[in-house]
């Protein structure tokens, strides 16, 4: 399918640049050239793709869907899976978990949504596919929304509600199921698609520098350090690998479109699947700003348990991985 | 008449473009308006929006979540 992209590189390094194959220098260029393009192209469409989704699927449309049936315990796979098509900005956590209390929505059904929101993203699963390929994506995902429902089900296990700051509960003391009636904007798509059209390029721009960056970074890295030189350090039998990468991920956010790529260095030169997912999850999934944020609604505990549950649930599968893949 | 304008958001990025943009229509069209930033989370929530940047003209929410373009803001304030 993207053949023609690694001709293009081909082209361009070895007759324009007349770069002899096989050097590190010429190399780690192919390499960029190959994959800054393949990613962009990707990015765009994933993007674009989940615009449309989006412009049909208004927040508010979800919030009242979600308080409107009884769903039986399927609503915190419902609830994961409108989290992957809505985009989520970690400025928008706080009125969004608002939104979601005063409507009734258990609050273990919002966690589904404040952790898979960010976790699966479009960007994410542009990268994704453009970095691992399809069938690493599907199960990126899969695991992603697997991980949102089931640290929802020990979320609330824990009957958090106390740990809510006194105002919060107030909310919560009023929430009903009510179904605020919002006007949804009745346009056809031809009238929708410059509006999503201008959201991909403002997204895609805001992004493009942290891609090429990172894409920079591990196009060096690939032409310069051995197959197979983090075996050594990073086995698989190392216990210790996954909760590390882990929360080293935690702090780091803003950067996720740039970490990817290398991350895919990384995993071409031998570090282990299971790690390498883990990490990437922490890095896309939770985020030190956004703690900061839901500092308005949550205490500390609150959100040092919802960390926590959610990291665990990252290396548990970190390791899951590890021994499947 | 004076239009009231106000802005909901957290003060994120996406928010600060949103600001500029109104700003920009309303002096390059010489429009009377009163521009309000609302920051605060307790009075956002007040306007039930669960996604920012809201617009609010004269108090009736026009945009949420997304950040409009320079015609649209224009068309809003006639």
């Amino acid at each position: 399918m993207f053949n023609w992209i690694q001709n293009i590189a081909d082209w361009f390094v070895y007759d324009v640049l007349n770069l002899e194959k096989g050097q590190h220098l010429a190399e780690a260029l192919n390499f960029f050239i190959y994959d800054t393009t393949k990613i962009l192209i990707l990015l765009f469409i994933v993007i674009f793709f989940m615009g449309i989704v989006n412009s049909y699927f208004p927040i508010d449309k979800v919030k009242n869907f979600l308080s409107r049936n009884k769903l039986y315990g399927l609503e915190y796979l419902m609830a994961s899976l409108f989290g992957v098509v809505t985009p989520f900005c970690s400025c928008s956590s706080v009125p969004l978990f608002i939104g979601f209390v005063r409507g009734g929505i258990p609050l273990g059904v919002t966690f589904a949504f404040l952790i898979t929101s960010p976790l699966v993203n479009e960007v994410a699963i542009g990268l994704f596919v453009g970095l691992f390929g399809l069938k690493m994506t599907i199960i990126y995902v899969v695991s992603g929304i697997l991980l949102g429902t089931i640290s929802d089900v020990i979320l609330k296990k824990l009957k958090l509600e106390p740990f809510l700051t006194p105002w919060v509960k107030e909310v919560l003391a009023n929430a009903q199921r009510e179904q605020d009636v919002f006007i949804a904007e009745q346009q056809t798509l031809k009238q929708r698609l410059p509006i999503i059209w201008a959201e991909v390029l403002k997204i895609l721009k805001g992004i493009i520098p942290f891609v090429i960056i990172g894409i920079a970074i591990g196009g060096l890295m690939h032409g310069y350090i051995p197959e197979g030189f983090f075996e050594q350090y990073m086995d698989k039998d190392n216990l210790f690998a996954v909760p590390i990468a882990t929360i080293l991920a935690v702090p780091m956010y803003s950067n996720a479109s740039g970490i990817l790529p290398v991350v895919q260095v990384l995993v071409a030169k031998g570090i282990p699947i299971g790690t390498a997912i883990a990490f990437m999850m922490g890095v896309v999934g939770l985020s030190l700003p956004e703690a900061m944020l839901l500092k308005k609604v949550m205490s500390l505990k609150l959100i040092a348990i919802f960390f926590g549950v959610v990291t665990l649930c990252i290396i548990i599968s970190g390791y899951l991985f590890n021994l499947i893949l | 008449m004076s239009k009231t304008i106000k802005i909901l958001g957290t003060g994120c990025t996406k928010c600060q473009l949103m600001t500029n943009v109104v700003k920009e229509v309303i002096s390059e069209n010489n429009i009377e308006a009163n521009i309000e930033k609302v920051e605060d989370i307790m009075e956002i929530m007040k306007y039930n929006v669960m996604s920012t940047p809201a617009l609010v003209i004269d108090d009736v929410i026009s945009i949420k979540g997304r950040i409009p373009s320079k015609n649209e803001i224009l068309e809003l304030l006639k």
